[in-house]
C-alpha cells in the first residue's frame, strides 16, 4: 500500500501533486549574499549523532539530511533523502526509496549503505550518542552493538527497509531528527572522534572554515538536491558573543541575526523603539515551563497538596515578570502541539481554594519545602514570584539557586522536592505529543537519574501511551484524542504545575528576507538557514 | 643559581600536582553528573551506564585520578566529554589570544596605575591625591562585566572608535585590555603612591635636591626608578588575579581565549576541559611567581636567591 503522508501533507499533495515533495522557490528570493549570525556559546560539534545544543541544532540540519524532512517553517513532515516510502499492512516494515543522484559534499553519491551505516552508528554504544534512545522501536535495538541494527536492511543501492519491533506512530518524525541524518562513512573513518569538526553530509551548506572559539563559515552546496536552494552564498557564525553585545552589533548594522535572541534585560527597550520592534519576529515554540513536585516525598505524596500548588500560582503575574514573553499554561502540552486539549480548563488561580485543599490534606498551617531553580536570569526572579504565591497559602519554600547541572542532578536523584524547570524546560525534539511523555512524565524517566523529576509513574498511563503510539498515522484523530486524555489524566494527579509556554522572540537586520516563520522555525531551531535570503 | 632554579621547578611541579589533586577531588564530589550531560535528557538507564563505563567514571576515585595522572605525564589532557575534541588542542588554539590579552592588560594597568600613583604621591594630601585614591578604590571594586559593557557602549557603539567586541586587530585589543587595566590600576596606583612617598623621603633624594638638581630630574632619574622596583616584582603574583579577570572580560568582548573555554566547560561539567584549563592557568601563575623571584635580584641587588 502506498501510504502517503496522511492529513496535512496529503492535502498538500492533492493541491499540488508534484510539488509537495519538491520545494517551490520563493518568488521574491534573490540568490547570493553573505550573512552574519552570532551565538554566545561555542559550537561543540557538528556531528549529527552527537550535537544536541541550541546553537548547533539547525547548523547540523543545513549540513546533513535525513530520510524525512519538514516543510520549512512548519511542523509538517515531507520526504527528505527518501523520495517516497511504503508501510506494510501491519505497520511494521517501512521501505524507503531514496532519491537518485544525491551527492555528499566530497562528491561521492549517497546510497542505501550510507543510510544503514549512519543509523547503526548512532546506536553503537561507542558513539555515545544522546539520540540512541529515539531508535527504540527499530527491530534489534536492544541487542544493537557495534554490528548495528538487524532491523535496518539495504535492499538495493536506492532502497532501505526498516523493520520495527512494534508499530510506532512517531517513527517518521524520528527519521527527520538530526540523529538519523546520513553521514559519509569514509569521512567518519578518516576523522574518527574529530568528525564533528570535519562534517561531510549532503546538506544545503558545507563547512568551509572553522576557527575554534571564533567563527564558522558555511558555504552554499552548489550540488544540493533541491534546485535553487539555498539562496545565500555563505553564512558566517561568530561565537563567544554575549547576547547584549550581539544586540548592540545588530543595532550597529554588523550582525544580521542574533542567534540567542533578544536578551530579557533589553526586551522592553527594543519593543519601545518602533524601528526595532518592526524587525522583531515572534513565534510559538514547543516549550512548556513547569514546576515539578516529587510525588514520592511528603508532603507532595498527597494529591491535594499538589493540586493546591497548582491553584496557588498567579500565572498571569509570572508572565508579566518576563515582559509577557509567554502564555500561561494549564497542561503539559504547548498549544501548538497536536493533541493539545483545547477545552481543558486546568486549575484556576484560587488561593482560598488552595488553602482549603491543604487543610484537607492535614496541612492547615502549611509546611516548609525547597524550590530548586537554575541560577540564570530570569529564572531566580520567576522562582521568587512562585515563592510569594506559595507563601500566600502558607507554604514556606526556600530557594536553591544552582547551576544547571546541579539542578538536573538533584532532580534526577529525587532529592529536590520542587523544581522550577526554567532554562531546562522541555522543548520538543519533534512535533508529536508523545515527546512530552516518556522521559519527563513516564515511568522510564522516573528511574534514578532520569528527567522525570516528579518521579511520577502511572503504569496505566504508560500502557495507554504505548497503545497511542501503535497507530500507523501520527495524526490519526483517535490517536491524538488518546494523547489529550493521557495529559488530562496526568493533570488530575497533578505531578506538575504547568506555568507557561514561552514564546520565542528574535530579531533580524533590515536586509533579511524570507518568511518570518523561518526565523522562529519550530523544527530548525533557532533559524532555518536554507531558505532565508538577503534583499540587497 | 642553577640549583635554585632546579629546586623551584621541582617545587612548581609539586604545586601543580597538588592543584590537579584538589581540582579532581572538587569535581569528583560535585553534585552534578557529567554522564547525564553527555547522554542527554532522553537517554535510557542502560545508555547512561554504558557511557559511564566507557569513560571509566564508574571506577573509584583513586583509579580515576591515577589514570588521569598517567595520561597527563604523557602530555595527554584527554578529550572533551561533549565536544570529543582533544583538550590540549582546544587550549592550544585559544592560548595565544589569552596571552595577548594578558600582556596588553598588564601593560594597561601599569600605564594607568603607575601614572596615577606618581601623580597622587607628588600631590600627597591634596584634593587631587584624595580624589585619585577614591577613584582607585572604585576601580578595584567595580564589576568588570559592568565596566566592560560601559566602555563598549561609549567607545564602540556611541563614538565608534573601536569595534564592538571580537578578535583580530590591534583595535579589537584596546577595550578589553583597558577594562582589565582599570581593575588592576586601582591596586597598582595605591602601591606606587606609597612606594613613591617612601622614596621621596629617602636621604639620597634629599641629597639630590641639595645638589641643586631640578624637580623633574630628581623625580624622573632618581625617585621613579627606585619606586618602581618593588612594583615590578608584584607583576608575577598579579598573574593569578589576571587569570580570574580574564574569564569575565573574555566573555563580554567575545575574546576567544581560555577563560571563555573554561566558563562554558563549567556550565556543562566537561571535566577534561576544566582540569586542562585549571592546570594551564596554574602553570602560568607558578611560572609567573618564579619569574618574579628570578627578576627581583636583578632589580635589587640586596635580594639573594637561596
Amino acid at each position: 500500500m502506498k501510504h502517503w503522508l496522511a492529513s496535512t501533507a496529503l492535502a498538500l499533495c492533492l493541491a499540488t501533486p508534484t510539488l509537495a515533495q519538491d520545494y517551490t522557490p520563493d518568488p521574491n528570493a534573490k540568490a547570493g549574499g553573505d550573512i552574519i549570525i552570532t551565538y554566545k556559546d561555542d559550537v561543540a560539534t557538528l556531528d549529527p549523532a552527537i550535537g544536541y545544543d541550541w546553537q548547533n541544532w539547525s547548523m547540523i540540519k543545513s549540513l546533513f539530511d535525513g530520510l524525512m524532512d519538514y516543510v520549512p517553517g512548519t511542523t509538517t513532515l515531507r520526504p527528505g533523502l527518501a523520495e517516497s516510502y511504503t508501510l506494510s499492512e501491519d505497520g511494521l516494515v517501512y521501505t524507503f526509496k531514496l532519491r537518485a543522484g544525491v551527492k555528499f559534499h566530497n562528491g561521492r553519491e549517497m546510497t542505501a549503505e550510507d543510510v544503514k551505516y549512519s543509523l547503526d552508528r548512532v546506536v553503537n554504544p561507542e558513539t555515545q550518542s544522546p539520540g540512541a534512545g529515539f531508535f527504540g522501536s527499530i527491530a534489534g535495538f536492544e541487542a544493537a552493538g557495534p554490528e548495528g541494527l538487524s532491523g535496518v536492511k539495504v535492499i538495493d543501492p536506492l532502497t532501505v527497509e526498516i523493520t520495527l519491533s512494534r508499530p510506532d506512530a512517531t517513527f517518521l518524525h524520528v527519521m527527520a531528527l538530526n540523529f538519523s541524518y546520513v553521514v559519509a562513512k569514509e569521512a567518519v573513518e578518516e576523522h574518527g572522534a574529530d568528525f564533528g569538526k570535519n562534517p561531510v553530509g549532503t546538506g544545503a551548506y558545507s563547512l568551509a572554515e572553522w576557527t575554534i572559539g571564533q567563527r564558522l563559515v558555511f558555504q552554499k552546496n552548489p550540488d544540493f538536491w533541491t534546485p535553487g536552494v539555498p539562496y545565500l552564498d555563505s553564512i558566517t557564525v561568530e561565537v563567544g558573543q554575549e547576547p547584549v553585545v550581539a544586540l548592540l552589533r545588530l543595532q550597529n548594522g554588523e550582525v544580521d541575526v542574533p542567534g540567542d535572541g533578544i536578551p530579557p534585560a533589553k526586551f522592553v527597550e527594543v519593543m519601545g523603539d518602533p524601528d526595532q520592534a518592526a524587525r522583531v519576529v515572534e513565534g510559538g515554540q514547543l516549550h512548556t515551563g513547569y514546576i515539578t513536585m516529587n510525588v514520592t516525598q511528603a508532603p507532595f505524596d498527597k494529591v491535594e497538596v499538589r493540586k493546591a500548588v497548582n491553584m496557588a500560582l498567579n500565572k498571569d503575574r509570572i508572565v508579566q515578570i518576563i515582559n509577557g514573553r509567554a502564555v500561561p499554561a494549564n497542561q503539559p502540552l504547548p498549544p501548538s502541539m497536536p493533541g493539545y486539549a483545547a477545552d481543558y480548563k486546568g486549575y484556576a488561580y484560587d488561593p482560598e481554594g488552595a488553602k482549603a485543599l491543604l487543610a484537607e490534606a492535614g496541612y492547615a498551617d502549611g509546611f516548609e519545602t525547597e524550590l530548586y531553580v537554575m541560577n540564570t536570569d530570569p529564572n531566580p526572579r520567576i522562582a521568587q514570584a512562585i515563592q510569594q504565591d506559595l507563601a500566600a497559602i502558607g507554604i514556606t519554600a526556600s530557594l536553591q539557586n544552582l547551576a544547571q547541572a546541579n539542578v538536573i542532578e538533584a532532580g534526577g536523584a529525587g532529592t529536590a522536592p520542587m523544581i522550577w524547570s526554567g532554562g531546562m524546560g522541555w522543548i520538543a525534539d519533534f512535533p508529536d505529543p508523545s515527546n512530552f511523555y516518556g522521559p519527563i512524565l513516564g515511568c522510564a524517566g522516573a528511574a534514578e537519574g532520569g528527567w522525570n523529576w516528579s518521579k511520577y509513574c502511572n503504569e496505566a498511563l504508560d500502557a495507554e501511551a504505548i497503545k497511542a503510539d501503535s497507530f500507523k498515522d501520527p495524526n490519526d484523530p483517535a490517536r491524538l484524542a488518546m494523547w489529550s486524555e493521557i495529559y488530562v489524566k496526568i493533570m488530575e494527579d497533578a505531578p506538575w504545575a504547568p506555568v507557561f509556554n514561552e514564546q520565542r522572540y528574535t530579531m533580524k537586520s533590515p536586509r533579511m528576507g524570507g518568511d518570518d516563520a523561518l526565523y522562529v522555525d519550530p523544527v530548525s531551531i533557532p533559524i532555518n538557514y536554507d531558505y532565508v535570503y538577503v534583499t540587497e | 643559581m642553577a640549583s635554585y632554579i632546579l629546586r623551584r621547578l621541582v617545587q612548581s611541579a609539586l604545586i601543580l600536582l597538588g592543584v590537579s589533586f584538589i581540582t579532581f577531588v572538587l569535581l569528583f564530589v560535585l553534585p552534578a553528573d557529567p554522564v547525564r550531560q553527555i547522554a542527554g535528557r532522553a537517554a535510557t538507564a542502560a545508555t547512561v551506564e554504558n557511557i559511564r563505563q566507557q569513560l571509566g567514571l564508574d571506577q573509584s576515585f583513586i583509579v580515576q585520578y591515577g589514570r588521569y595522572l598517567a595520561n597527563l605525564l604523557q602530555g595527554d589532557l584527554g578529550r572533551s566529554y561533549l565536544q570529543k575534541t582533544d583538550v590540549a588542542e582546544l587550549i592550544w588554539s585559544r592560548l595565544p589570544a589569552s596571552l595577548l590579552l594578558m600582556l596588553a592588560g598588564i601593560g594597561a594597568e601599569l600605564a594607568i596605575g603607575l601614572t596615577l600613583g606618581v601623580v597622587a604621591a607628588l600631590w600627597k594630601g591634596k584634593a587631587l591625591d584624595q580624589g585619585l585614591m577614591v577613584g582607585s578604590f572604585v576601580a578595584v571594586s567595580a564589576p568588570q562585566f559592568v565596566v566592560g559593557l560601559l566602555l563598549l557602549y561609549v567607545f564602540a557603539v556611541k563614538l565608534g572608535w573601536f569595534p564592538i567586541g571580537g578578535y583580530g586587530t590591534a583595535a579589537h585589543l584596546v577595550l578589553p585590555a583597558v577594562t582589565l587595566g582599570i581593575l588592576g590600576s586601582g591596586w597598582y596606583s595605591r602601591m606606587m603612591r606609597s612606594s613613591m612617598i617612601e622614596v621621596l623621603r629617602a636621604d639620597y633624594i634629599r641629597t639630590a635636591r641639595a645638589k641643586g638638581l631640578g624637580r623633574a630630574r630628581v623625580i624622573l632619574r632618581h625617585a621613579l626608578p627606585n619606586a618602581v622596583l618593588p612594583i615590578i616584582a608584584m607583576i608575577g603574583i598579579d598573574i593569578g588575579i589576571f587569570m580570574g579577570g580574564i574569564v569575565v572580560v573574555e566573555s563580554v568582548f567575545g575574546w576567544p581565549g581560555i577563560g571563555q573555554l573554561a566558563w562554558q566547560a563549567i556550565q556543562r561539567v566537561d571535566i577534561p576541559i576544566i582540569m586542562g584549563v585549571t592546570l594551564v592557568s596554574a602553570a602560568f601563575i607558578v611560572l609567573g611567581n618564579l619569574l618574579a623571584d628570578l627578576v627581583a635580584p636583578l632589580i635589587d641587588p640586596r635580594i639573594r636567591l637561596r
